[in-house]
């Protein structure tokens, strides 16, 4: 859909022009690029509101997992407890899915995007700098929300008898693969950010954007799941980014996971940086 | 939004231009000229079609991964498809008969004694043996159509959990008098013919007789086999795991029973009893018997009932395989359903259109007929196809299970109105938030993820069936293929390929949506009709 061009704002050639025409001598560095970036997310009241609303979430949800997790005695049940204690992350992802799709297509809707790239013609920058200032804020919340994930599956899990007396372990951040689990997750929400930002330059509208984000994440699961042949199932784990990055969440039987931790981080990254790439390459050919 | 361009409400307006068709025209005339919007419908029908497609290809067979041991009585990949009984519907069909024919109308009565087996060691499939029933092995009287797999039966049994039954069809199940079957309180059973219809009686004592069912055999045969049997379903072992569901052991089981005291009316002959293995091509053949007097040790296995997926490790396909591009046709459906309310909140046309027809509850109403009936005729046409080429695509390499039409309809026409409701869903979200982002994420996370976390992740099953009947998640059980039987032991659950169970009842699960959506839409309605434009 194009946007109507109101007669009052810049023409859209004069920033191509610009872009063309003066592209070492521009005004703004990164810095600045930043700078401005930080400003706009931090005085629109939805950002603020929507972390919180990813970090209670993923909380709530973790909790509500691990408070349905009981396992009857005398069987051994194969429960992961980080892994249930971080469920909550299927549902914040989608939340920090439409912040990062609403720092920039919310510039496209009101028109602003002329003007910001009005005053930073060096769109590789603009991008750049909305890609670090989400980051941080994606990276702050999730800290917070997965702590609180945590720290709420360690109290819940241990009154529903997974205690040391039964053979697991209490969660604890000192655990190498707890820790492994608790920081990968943390990545994992701030490269979920980049992917929805990737994918909502290219697209610009919103709920185009979001609606392809949310299928990339959920789908690869859901049709892994019918798919039964062994081979092709343990392929669309291995490729799906959600199916392949929350592998960072598994603490116990490793062995059994579809693709290595750090690894299916990895591939979460490539699609990230995939989405990034063609955001900014479409950012840069065409007209805003 | 500026005050100064509102148009008040004006209830009593009445003019030549309000009635509610030219309203519809309106909507559906927005909808068709935008050409993104069009689009996005086509996406979703190729999506659903296409992912459906893949299902079924995706899941050409791989037999040699499958668990040892004789999978579901003998079912696996090398072996034939099971029968078909008269419902239509995949039966299991092997058992040990010893038998007579009966010709035209009598009864058969038998004092059953005993009922013991062999069930797989604990110490896993292949170690051997110890004794020990599995909940369904059951043994008693039959009358039968034909010793053929699948044709129709009526029997009386008991069983090692469950008490006598009366069972008929594989469908069929009665229950009679409670407990086991002891020497010391043993069980008298009695099956009589007339014409179509077969009675089943039970006794502790031969002098009190209650009956437990009657049943109708359509187009049974003059002649028809009757006898004792004995039958015993496959050892399935649950693990609860959390990770991916629940694991089974599966391995043939056996048992043994007694009989004496067997009397008959009617016209047998007066030979000699025949004893086979029916359906020896789908069973364990396991199974004999041994006639002392008037007293009958009769052993089995395999099962009277039927097969369901979820019984064996194989690669069996339900029709809802092929539909599981309803997830990604979903999504699609709910961005275009959203924004056909949040664009013309974004562009300003809903003050337009509020002041074309200021009666904000009929737009509402028309925007809801216009975006529901779309999305119906897109699911639609995108389910039966993905039905019909997703059936002809996996003939051949892996086993599909008969359904009758009427269930595949249910299914079809489940999946578009599923489709329907969900859009009519995310039109109302959208019209209370007014921002795309927002009304697609949260209707996509509240109908897919649910399903997502009940049915592919770790929750454990309590919080999973807690979670598909209470969410909007809970609709997906119209495409639910094959019912939950009691009478057959299966791991049910929600997901695998071999899953698909829904703790709801197709159209219950349905109604949720439902409600869910009138909710919203009523919550739309009130804020639409308050709020200022």
């Amino acid at each position: 859909m194009r946007l109507p061009v109101p007669a009052n704002t810049v023409p859209t050639d004069t920033v191509s022009a610009n872009t063309r025409a003066a592209p070492r001598r521009h005004p703004f560095g990164l810095a600045e690029a930043l700078h401005a970036e930080w400003t706009k997310t931090r005085t629109i009241a939805s950002t603020g509101w929507l972390l919180l609303a990813a970090i209670a979430l993923t909380v709530a949800v973790g909790a509500a997992a691990a408070a349905g997790t009981s396992c009857p005695s005398g069987v051994v049940c194969q429960v992961d407890p980080a892994k249930v204690s971080l469920t909550g992350i299927d549902l914040g992802q989608a939340v920090v899915a439409m912040v990062a799709v609403l720092a920039i297509s919310n510039e496209y809707s009101t028109g602003m995007i002329r003007i910001t790239l009005s005053a930073m013609p060096r769109r590789t920058v603009v991008l750049a700098a909305k890609a670090a200032v989400l980051s941080g804020l994606v990276l702050a919340a999730g800290t917070i929300a997965v702590l609180g994930s945590v720290l709420a599956g360690r109290l819940i899990l241990s009154g529903h008898g997974f205690t040391p007396a039964h053979g697991y372990e209490l969660l604890s951040l000192d655990s190498p693969t707890v820790l492994r689990a608790a920081a990968g997750s943390v990545l994992y929400l701030a490269l979920v950010a980049l992917l929805s930002l990737g994918v909502a330059t290219a697209v610009r509208d919103s709920a185009v954007a979001i609606g392809i984000v949310l299928g990339l994440l959920y789908l690869f699961p859901i049709v892994a799941n019918v798919v039964g042949n062994a081979h092709w199932h343990r392929h669309l784990e291995q490729i799906g980014p959600m199916t392949a990055g929350l592998a960072i969440q598994a603490t116990t039987d490793l062995t059994s996971l579809p693709i290595s931790p750090w690894a299916g981080l990895g591939v979460l990254a490539a699609w990230a940086a995939a989405a990034l790439l063609a955001g900014g390459l479409v950012l840069r050919l065409r007209d805003a | 939004m500026t005050a100064g361009t509102v148009t008040p409400y004006q209830p009593g307006q009445q003019t030549g231009r309000d009635g509610f068709a030219q309203l519809l025209r309106a909507e559906w005339v927005k909808f068709r000229t935008v050409r993104g919007w069009v689009i996005g419908l086509v996406v979703a029908v190729l999506v659903m079609l296409g992912l459906g497609l893949f299902g079924a290809v995706g899941s050409n067979s791989s037999c040699q991964s499958t668990s040892g041991g004789p999978a579901r009585s003998g079912q696996g990949c090398s072996t034939a498809n099971p029968p078909v009984g008269p419902g239509g519907e995949a039966v299991s069909d092997s058992f040990y008969l010893v038998r007579q024919p009966l010709a035209g109308n009598g009864s058969i009565t038998v004092r059953v004694t005993s009922l013991t087996g062999l069930i797989p060691s604990r110490n896993g499939a292949g170690t051997g043996t110890q004794p020990g029933l599995v909940p369904w092995a059951k043994a008693g009287i039959i009358i039968k159509a034909s010793t053929q797999p699948g044709s129709a039966y009526a029997a009386m049994m008991v069983t090692a959990d469950h008490g006598v039954r009366m069972q008929d069809n594989f469908t069929g199940d009665t229950a009679g008098q409670p407990g086991t079957v002891t020497e010391s309180d043993p069980r008298w059973l009695r099956l009589t013919r007339s014409g179509d219809t077969i009675t089943g009686y039970d006794s502790a004592d031969a002098l009190h007789w209650a009956q437990v069912g009657t049943v109708h055999l359509t187009g049974l045969p003059l002649t028809v086999q009757a006898g004792l049997f004995a039958a015993s379903p496959a050892y399935i072992a649950v693990t609860q795991g959390l990770g991916g569901g629940q694991n089974g052991i599966i391995a043939p089981s056996q048992d043994t029973a007694v009989f004496d005291h067997v009397s008959r009316s009617g016209t047998w002959p007066a030979g000699t009893w025949t004893g086979d293995y029916i359906g020896a091509d789908y069973g364990s053949g396991i199974g004999g018997y041994h006639q002392a007097g008037g007293r009958f040790t009769v052993t089995g296995s395999g099962d009277i009932a039927p097969v369901v997926p979820g019984q064996a490790g194989g690669e069996d396909l339900t029709v809802t395989t092929f539909l599981v591009g309803t997830f990604a046709g979903l999504i699609a459906v709910i961005v275009v359903a959203a924004m056909f309310i949040t664009v013309e909140y974004r562009r300003g046309l809903i003050r337009t259109t509020l002041i074309v027809s200021p009666r904000r509850g009929r737009v509402l109403a028309a925007k809801a007929i216009v975006i529901g009936s779309v999305a119906f005729v897109a699911g639609l046409v995108a389910a039966a196809a993905a039905v019909i080429f997703g059936t002809q695509l996996a003939r051949g390499r892996v086993y599909v299970f008969p359904v009758s039409w009427l269930t595949e309809l249910r299914i079809v026409v489940g999946t578009a109105a599923l489709v329907a409701v969900a859009a009519v869903l995310a039109l109302a979200v959208g019209t209370m938030l007014r921002r795309s982002a927002a009304a697609v994420t949260i209707v996509i996370v509240v109908i897919v993820l649910p399903y997502l976390l009940g049915v592919v992740s770790v929750l454990p099953a309590s919080a999973a069936d807690w979670v598909l009947r209470i969410t909007p998640a809970a609709a997906f059980a119209v495409q639910q293929a094959i019912p939950q039987y009691s009478q057959v032991t299966a791991l049910y659950s929600p997901g695998g390929s071999g899953g698909g169970y829904f703790p709801l009842a197709p159209w219950a699960g349905f109604a949720v949506l439902c409600g869910w959506a009138a909710i919203a839409v009523a919550l739309a309605l009130v804020l639409l009709r308050r709020r200022d434009v």
